[in-house]
């Protein structure tokens, strides 16, 4: 098969296959690779592995990072949920809670799986893990995660220095977005919109890390983008669509990412990292 | 347009954090610079510019470059205490912190010293993607994506045949090449990424050819 570059080419290729998304993905890589659907399967599930240890490692710790400025948010979290009386169900606060683990065991160097970045590492973990127990729809869950973010790479690169942070973020927040619908047994159709939906709503994020460290914002960014990540299932599988088609919202985050100045997109030479405190935590980090 | 990625380019890779670019980039650099020098280093200089150099501290950019040079993959959480690791060997190694813009925001020279010279230069693209893209001053593209065979050699007429036909006579595809020279006639460089790993009787073979002098065959990085 070719190599499928756009979500109207994805869709048009379930219907005449008459095949999930993940399959999709699946046939093609074990293409590419030269390896067999099995084994592609068994990658993944080595991939699955490594967020599950992160999200566990992330909630048992409360080691700050090198720059000390995030790790023990996830632990206030917890005690939260625990003592108190959240407005959130379980899945919604196991889907926080192991976003902002896996984004603090990150900031103290600990061992992730990028997704699709290290920054954005903590999203779509924390949607298949708080959403999911079954392994196999685990599976399928992170390679339909995986296919939307290869089609968003297409056009736009994911990378803060390059797209500012609706490549990064943005970008999880749309995976995990697909990733939860498939899980709640959506369709195909479905899936691209819950992408489609919550790309639009984080088009024009800014990457303005204080210090240039992956921390301030992003950590705490990775628990709002499971949310939002959640936002845009409920609105897909409740039969809302999109007005502007998906590729055409790709095409729009191209030009929004070219246009955002070159001082928001990881050079911290502006918006938070430029703020009046964020540069006095700057200072004293490089001294 | 960007080059599209696979799979395991979005869902992956397992690194060690907090940052693909300065951390696990840092380290994949320094593990290719440390296979194409292939000796055990006794003396490092790494001189990190700009954005590497700004927020290498915090990334842990210097810990994954001395641990990459070291052979440590991005996934080995000794790069957290690489520091203490090698306080126990005796390599030296020192860091540079320097701006020019000139250069790349993420770009880094590693210069060995002991017990041979050689130096590199190294880029970290984003997402863990990487480029060494200078050998003792001559051109590459080095990505680590590719079994790679690197080599410099005598630019005259011919070179170019004499090489590929022994990759050929292994039935090993070219996935693409490029080559450089300094001035006609004079030293030149030539890169070849292969969708196979080479086997060691062709490098042999190659070794053997008087014009080229300097060859290493890499293996892709996983």
């Amino acid at each position: 098969m070719n190599e499928i570059k756009t979500f109207d080419e994805l869709l048009k290729y379930t219907q005449k296959e008459k095949i999930e998304i993940y399959e999709v993905c699946q046939i093609f890589e074990s293409q590419e690779l030269n390896i067999s659907i099995k084994e592609i399967r068994k990658k993944v599930k080595a991939t699955l592995e490594v967020m599950e240890e992160s999200i566990n490692n992330g909630i048992h710790s409360t080691k700050l990072s090198s720059s000390k400025m995030t790790g023990n948010d996830c632990k206030k979290l917890e005690n939260y949920f625990s003592q108190k009386k959240s407005c959130l169900n379980i899945s919604q606060q196991k889907a926080l809670l192991y976003a902002l683990a896996t984004a603090e065991e990150n900031a103290r160097m600990g061992k992730i799986a990028a997704c699709p970045t290290a920054g954005a590492c903590g999203i779509v973990p924390a949607i298949i893990f708080a959403y999911s127990q079954d392994t196999e729809t685990q599976i399928n869950a992170l390679i339909t995660a995986g296919q939307i973010g290869k089609i968003i790479s297409n056009k736009v690169a994911l990378a803060g220095a390059i797209m500012g942070c609706q490549g990064e973020c943005g970008s999880a927040a749309a995976m995990a977005s697909g990733a939860l619908v498939f899980i709640q047994k959506g369709t195909n159709e479905e899936i691209i919109t819950a992408a489609t939906l919550t790309l639009k709503n984080i088009l024009g994020l800014v990457c303005d890390p204080v210090a240039g460290l992956v921390e301030v914002p992003c950590v705490k960014r990775n628990a709002f983008m499971a949310n939002i990540a959640i936002t845009g299932a409920e609105l897909s599988l409740s039969g809302i669509k999109s007005v502007i088609p998906p590729d055409e919202v790709i095409d729009a985050m191209y030009q929004i990412g070219t246009f955002i100045s070159p001082q928001l997109k990881e050079s911290s030479e502006a918006g938070l990292a430029a703020t009046k405190t964020g540069l006095k935590i700057t200072q004293k980090l490089h001294k | 347009m960007e080059k599209t990625k696979t799979l395991f380019e979005v869902i992956g890779p397992i690194i060690i954090g907090p940052s693909s670019s300065h951390t696990a980039g840092a380290t994949k650099i320094g593990l290719l610079a440390g296979k194409i020098y292939a000796q055990k280093p006794q003396k490092i200089t790494f001189k990190l510019y700009n954005s590497f150099a700004k927020t290498g501290k915090g990334h842990g950019t210097d810990k994954g470059l001395l641990s990459g040079v070291l052979g440590l993959n991005v996934d080995n959480p000794q790069i957290r205490n690489i520091f203490e690791i090698v306080q126990k060997s005796e390599i030296e190694y020192n860091f540079e912190y320097l701006e020019n813009f000139s250069r790349h925001p993420n770009s880094v020279d590693i210069i060995f010293e002991k017990p041979e010279k050689m130096k590199l230069s190294g880029i970290s693209l984003g997402g863990g993607e990487i480029l060494i893209d200078s050998i003792n001053g001559y051109k590459f593209n080095i990505t680590g994506n590719y079994p790679t065979l690197l080599l410099i050699y005598k630019d005259k007429p011919g070179m170019i045949y004499k090489v590929t036909v022994l990759i050929q006579k292994q039935n090993i595809n070219i996935a693409s090449m490029n080559c450089e020279r300094k001035a006609r006639g004079k030293e030149a460089s030539m890169a070849i990424y292969l969708d196979s790993p080479l086997k060691k009787e062709v490098t042999k073979e190659l070794s053997a050819i008087d014009e080229i002098y300097f060859i290493r065959s890499l293996e892709a990085l996983k």
